[in-house]
């Protein structure tokens, strides 16, 4: 018997980690804002099954919203496909549009529909350990933990099974097509999975959360990766750290925890953004920065090799005028000098600046190179 | 509900006051809306919207004012700087401009529930009035609401049409712009900002989930109508203005119909009337302009049998040609059908007996159309 908080946080992660499976492949494939489209349409197919089928544990909804996140693609897929609107302002259209539709039907049958919007867009996470899954009196823990698993399992299963011709036609529909791998067919399987993904997690996180999940782990775990196994695994692994550190965030501030989960996805997606080894701004200025330096000192070795044994030696070569002769700021120019005697490219003697032997054979290397 | 009804809610101030609001909202939004469009931003809005929410908590938070000018001013700051964070995000690393959006989006709008959240645990104030900022309400905006849109919406509209030509140029050709001398940085800063006052002047009525749709369904309904932006613009307008007031209108005359997705319905019944009636992109004009080329390629082939027959005779309009005959030539469809268009058009005449023959004007088309066609899918002749 688990207590509330573990299974909570069991669940956010379950689902984080589904979420974060299947919204790789919308990232890499570029049809991240499908995920956004997808979670605010399924509303629509979540009160209309409710409305038919009048029970709001019952299987039939799940489905039925399911098909509504198809629905919502194959919509788009046809608005792009008529070649009168581009494909972003299609899914601009489509998803309020559905969204709104079912907006309206839950403020009029609010009666009748225990969700509110508010549900809708923050979940309920909190009071998901009351939802039992007892079949024959016998407790197995929360439905909502049931459902992300079921939903992780069944995401991993199909990714595994069809992993090689979604990586192939994720990363070259094109060959994709021409060896007879069916793309739409990968295609819209996946947006299945996407869309009984975001039914199963909406439920107890709430759509705003589903984006950021879907979206969020991917992103920052492809700049940290290049390849794929290590890609799903990474967002995995983020989804599921984000999920839980997002829930001890909401009870230490004591607020909303789908909200805390998309703040610390977010913050976790800006920690790679700038620390990604390679691809971390951090990382780019500071190649920049020392690109800059060892251009700035075969400049320099350049400048003086041609000039020391000049007849103006004595003003091209002096340490304090030449940042004049290379354009450079005075400050810049000092530390350029300093890194240069440190590296033992060159020595300041009587205010001139005279190069080494290393100092000699980097501007030889440079201009020869 | 009788006419009376109609006309006793035409007369209501409350009623006026929504629905100018929800005209200027919608007007503002279609016109930013073209230029997002064009700048392949439709989703733009989007992002922008949803990271408004925390700029209205915030401002809620710090002062506890629900002054609509504040509010709206807060959620232009972090609005923007979620704009901001979009572009910065593409053009700072690999992450490609749709996942910056959703990030941004779900991310922002997740700390501003955080933060409604926070507000709400607070025992000196409520946060009700903050709410109708998801869905929008429009039913209790006030003259000074809508006064406070109309100076953001109007403001905007006025900087765009001052600064009309740059920003057509920076939409159409940003490459050329740059060469031109114009700040193609500051002019995308700026004009990011517009679309950015045009979002959040439109919140308080629409609601932050469905603003963006604003931005999108009245440019993409008057692309349809017209290839010139001005008019496009103009027409843009027109149909988010209607929007704005036929949802407006309807979610007030309805109980417990939000105004947000109301407004957004009725924008999209334009969107679906405009893709369906517009006269040369609509769908209705390109089943229409499909049909009539069919016909056309199916009365020319009669023709052109006919002609060929008769070219085998010393006279040609002189000998009728039995309608089998031409029905043994043809590739398909009712050849009498055929037979007796050409008729109509005086290409034919009816020689009793199913017989037919060809007439001058239809040697002359005939020709005319072998002429034309001449090139066409011929061969290259054998030497």
């Amino acid at each position: 018997m688990m207590s509330p908080q573990v299974e909570i946080q069991l669940i956010a992660a379950v689902t984080a980690a589904a979420c974060s499976l299947v919204g790789t492949f919308l990232v890499l494939r570029r049809m991240a804002m499908m995920s956004d489209a997808i979670s605010h349409s399924i509303l629509l197919g979540i009160v209309v099954a409710f409305l038919a089928v009048g029970d709001l544990a019952s299987p039939w909804l799940v489905l039925g919203a399911a098909v509504t996140g198809v629905l919502t693609v194959a919509l788009v897929e046809t608005l792009h496909r008529t070649r009168l609107v581009k494909e972003d302002a299609a899914i601009g259209l489509v998803f309020p549009a559905l969204f709104s539709l079912g907006v309206i039907l839950l403020a009029r049958h609010a009666g009748a529909v225990h969700l509110d919007t508010d549900v809708v867009l923050l979940g309920e996470l909190a009071f998901a350990p009351f939802d039992r899954f007892a079949p024959g009196g016998t407790d197995l823990g929360p439905r909502s933990l049931w459902m992300a698993g079921g939903v992780l399992l069944l995401d991993a299963a199909a990714l595994a099974l069809f992993f090689k011709e979604l990586k192939l036609a994720t990363f070259d529909a094109g060959l994709a097509a021409t060896l007879g791998f069916a793309p739409a067919l990968i295609h819209y399987g996946l947006m299945s999975l996407v869309s009984v993904t975001a039914v199963a997690s909406f439920d107890a996180v709430g759509l705003v959360l589903v984006v950021a999940l879907m979206v969020g782990p991917p992103a920052a775990a492809h700049l940290l990766t290049d390849r794929l196994p290590r890609l799903l695994g990474l967002a995995v692994l983020m989804g599921a750290a984000s999920a839980v550190g997002g829930y001890w965030l909401a009870r230490w501030l004591d607020v909303s925890i789908a909200g805390a989960m998309a703040a610390t996805v977010g913050f976790v997606f800006l920690l790679a953004l700038l620390l990604a080894p390679q691809r971390g701004l951090v990382a780019a200025a500071r190649r920049r920065a020392t690109q800059r330096l060892e251009f700035a000192l075969a400049m320099l070795a350049i400048h003086v090799a041609q000039h020391e044994c000049g007849p103006d030696a004595g003003d091209e070569c002096r340490a304090d005028r030449v940042h004049l002769h290379l354009h450079w700021e005075p400050d810049f120019s000092e530390a350029v000098l300093r890194a240069a005697e440190q590296r033992r490219l060159l020595r300041r003697e009587d205010g001139l600046v005279r190069l080494d032997e290393a100092g000699r054979d980097l501007a030889r290397g440079a201009l020869t190179r | 509900m009788s006419w009376n009804d109609v006309a006793a809610f035409w007369s209501d101030y409350t009623l006026r006051t929504v629905a100018a609001g929800a005209a200027v909202i919608g007007a503002t939004a279609g016109v930013l809306g073209v230029f997002a469009q064009l700048r392949r931003q439709s989703l733009f809005g989007d992002a922008v919207s949803h990271a408004a929410l925390p700029g209205i908590a915030l401002v809620f938070l710090l002062t506890g004012s629900k002054e609509p000018a504040a509010l709206v001013a807060g959620a232009a700051v972090t609005g923007w700087l979620g704009a901001l964070c979009v572009t910065g995000i593409v053009r700072s690393s690999r992450v490609p401009a749709d996942s910056a959006l959703g990030l941004v989006l779900s991310v922002f709008f997740g700390v501003g529930l955080m933060l409604l959240t926070w507000i709400q645990r607070r025992p000196d104030a409520s946060q009700a009035g903050l709410d109708r900022f998801l869905f929008g309400q429009a039913a209790t905006l006030l003259t000074a609401d809508v006064a406070t849109m109309a100076v953001l919406g109007g403001g905007a509209v006025l900087v765009l049409i001052l600064l009309w030509k740059e920003f057509k140029l920076l939409s159409f050709d940003p490459a050329f712009a740059a060469l031109l001398g114009l700040p193609v940085r500051r002019l995308d800063i700026l004009l990011t900002g517009l679309l950015v006052a045009a979002v959040v002047a439109g919140l308080q009525a629409v609601g932050v989930v469905l603003m963006s749709a604003m931005l999108v369904a009245p440019a993409a309904a008057a692309r349809q109508w017209t290839d010139r932006l001005a008019p496009m613009a103009a027409l843009a307008a027109l149909f988010g203005a209607a929007a704005g007031v036929g949802g407006a209108v309807a979610s007030s005359l309805t109980a417990r119909t939000p105004t947000g997705p109301a407004i957004v319905l009725a924008a999209t019944a334009i969107v679906m009337a405009s893709l369906l009636l517009a006269p040369r992109r609509g769908l209705l004009a390109g089943v229409w302009r499909r049909w009539r080329r069919r016909r056309d390629l199916r009365l020319h082939a009669v023709l052109l049998d006919l002609h060929a027959l008769a070219g085998q005779h010393g006279d040609p309009t002189a000998a009728p040609h039995a309608a089998a005959v031409l029905r043994a030539m043809a590739a398909g469809g009712s050849v009498r059908r055929s037979l007796r268009e050409l008729a109509d058009r005086g290409w034919a005449a009816d020689a009793g007996d199913d017989l037919w023959t060809i007439t001058a004007d239809g040697r002359g088309e005939a020709a005319r159309f072998l002429a034309a066609h001449a090139a066409d899918g011929r061969p290259e002749a054998a030497p």
